[in-house]
């Protein structure tokens, strides 16, 4: 059996990169993807290239309305909404003499508070769904530090501890719905592309990108939508307010 | 000569709490402090500045008054902070969340930002003497369950951010250390919200029964952990969290009520 048979995943950020790549799956687990993105073009496209499982929606996670519209807009078309990927966010760069007050509230803006709102947006479908999974993507800079990347692990660290408290919140309220974070060390997505063009001392931004992962390489789109997978499944019933790591070794 | 005379701290949040017991305890030590706040302080530990954390402009004013005041800068305690009120992620507004942040995660990214330059301007007094940059996180930013969402998410970003801070700063050799205390339930304004609901001993009581210690924390205690990673004695200290908690991240946490009883 489909490990998501009849399931409604609402994917934030699913026009690209990890987003897309769980979208991807969850259609080929049984499941219905909505693709939320503020990539019109490129999201459309992949809603249209999936098939009927598949829907478009606009959505810029900064604003609470675009989100009540989403969630309106899935349970519109496919009856209900039992999954949140929050996997919409910025990586920028900027320590913390040079990042300015206006980069560090929009990377959190985007990455903490959209996330949040996401959360928030779903609970109410959730409930009414018979419950769900949330599985937001903070990162292994809500872990450890970066030195180059003060806004960043402010904001994902925002995500790492926010989402134990959605899990407990929606626990003590016997919602059945379970929120859980991923950590992804550096994934091979538009995200990084202008890091890995980078020449750091002698290596190129991607030799040095992989040097940190234990593993040697980096991860594929594909590796993080398949523990993402696991926690929008049945499969991890028990398993909420957790920090799922997905690193090639990084903080290990 | 005290341990820490010469040098000159600045306490945000300075007026009560945590900060005013960390402000005590630096000044006896022998530094030279300033309390920064956005309300005036009572028991005139220091020299007193209106500032509000959120302000970069009030940062700047701040930063330039020391300079020319005290003449230079080695010890920041971001401090100042709110517990924004009791929302959960149903019902903490866009509004909520917003202020939050601004406060507790904006005004530690901004205080962080100015000690930096600051220290950088005025240098270690003497090669021993070094800088350093206290975030006060809280047990908030280590588990759920205590304290309200957009708390739990700016203390989240203050324990990540300080580890930001404490690489940058060592990559760059600048010989300023950051590091994030996690409090648990220490008696202050804080709490204000559960005193005035339920009395300020029962009140006590009830929060410091969930402490493995069976009681609240008193400022000073977490005072003594401020001027402990202010001083030199922890010179190796970077980019950690230290808490003080009456061992409630230990192990199975009794926890704290996420809204007053």
């Amino acid at each position: 059996m489909p490990r998501l048979e009849n399931k409604v995943v609402l994917v934030s950020g699913g026009a690209s990169g990890i987003g897309a790549a769980t979208a991807r799956l969850v259609l080929r687990e049984g499941g219905k993807a909505v693709i939320a993105d503020r990539d019109e073009e490129k999201g459309r496209a992949l809603a249209n290239e999936l098939g009927a499982s598949a829907l478009f929606l606009p959505l810029d996670v900064t604003h609470e309305a675009d989100w009540q519209k989403a969630v309106t807009g899935t349970v519109e078309k496919f009856g209900g909404l039992h999954g949140l990927l929050n996997a919409a966010g910025v990586g920028a760069g900027g320590d913390i003499e040079s990042c300015t007050l206006q980069d560090y509230r929009r990377v959190n803006d985007i990455n903490s508070l959209g996330t949040f709102l996401g959360c928030k947006a779903v609970i109410p479908a959730m409930k009414q769904s018979g419950g769900g999974s949330i599985v937001n993507i903070s990162s292994v800079l809500g872990l450890r530090g970066a030195p180059y990347a003060a806004a960043y692990c402010a904001s994902k660290g925002a995500v790492r501890l926010f989402t134990k408290h959605v899990a407990l919140h929606c626990a003590q309220m016997k919602y059945n719905i379970r929120c859980n974070s991923v950590h992804p060390g550096y994934i091979e997505t538009p995200m990084i592309e202008g890091r890995l063009s980078q020449t750091i001392g002698n290596m190129s931004g991607r030799q040095w990108l992989e040097e940190l992962h234990p593993i040697g390489r980096l991860g594929q789109a594909d590796e993080v939508a398949n523990m993402i997978l696991f926690l929008l499944s049945h499969e991890s019933s028990f398993s909420t307010g957790v920090e799922f790591v997905c690193d090639g070794g990084l903080t290990a | 000569m005290s341990e820490l005379s010469e040098r000159v701290a600045i306490v945000t949040g300075g007026a009560s709490g945590i900060g005013a017991a960390s402000a005590r305890l630096l000044q006896d030590a022998g530094a030279t402090v300033v309390v920064a706040d956005i309300q005036e302080a009572k028991d005139g530990v220091g020299r007193f500045v209106t500032h509000d954390v959120t302000s970069e402009a009030s940062w700047k004013a701040l930063l330039a008054d020391v300079l020319e005041r005290e003449g230079r800068l080695d010890i920041v305690v971001n401090n100042a902070g709110v517990s924004g009120g009791t929302g959960n992620v149903e019902t903490t507004t866009v509004e909520e969340w917003q202020r939050v942040q601004a406060i507790n995660s904006e005004g530690v990214f901004l205080g962080c930002k100015y000690a930096i330059e600051g220290m950088k301007k005025t240098g270690p007094r003497k090669p021993e003497c070094k800088g350093s940059i206290v975030n006060i996180s809280s047990i908030a930013g280590l588990i759920s369950g205590a304290g309200p969402l957009a708390y739990t998410a700016s203390k989240g970003a203050v324990r990540l951010l300080t580890k930001s801070v404490a690489l940058h700063c060592a990559e760059k050799k600048y010989a300023i250390r950051c590091n994030s205390v996690h409090p648990g339930g220490v008696d202050t304004a804080i709490f204000n919200p559960l005193w005035q609901a339920v009395g300020h001993e029962q009140g006590k009581a009830f929060i410091g029964a969930r402490h493995p210690i069976g009681r609240m924390a008193e400022p000073p205690e977490v005072g003594e952990v401020v001027l402990w990673l202010a001083s030199d004695r922890s010179s190796f200290v970077t980019g950690a969290e230290i808490v003080a908690d009456g061992g409630i991240t230990s192990g199975l946490m009794r926890r704290l009520p996420l809204a007053a009883p």
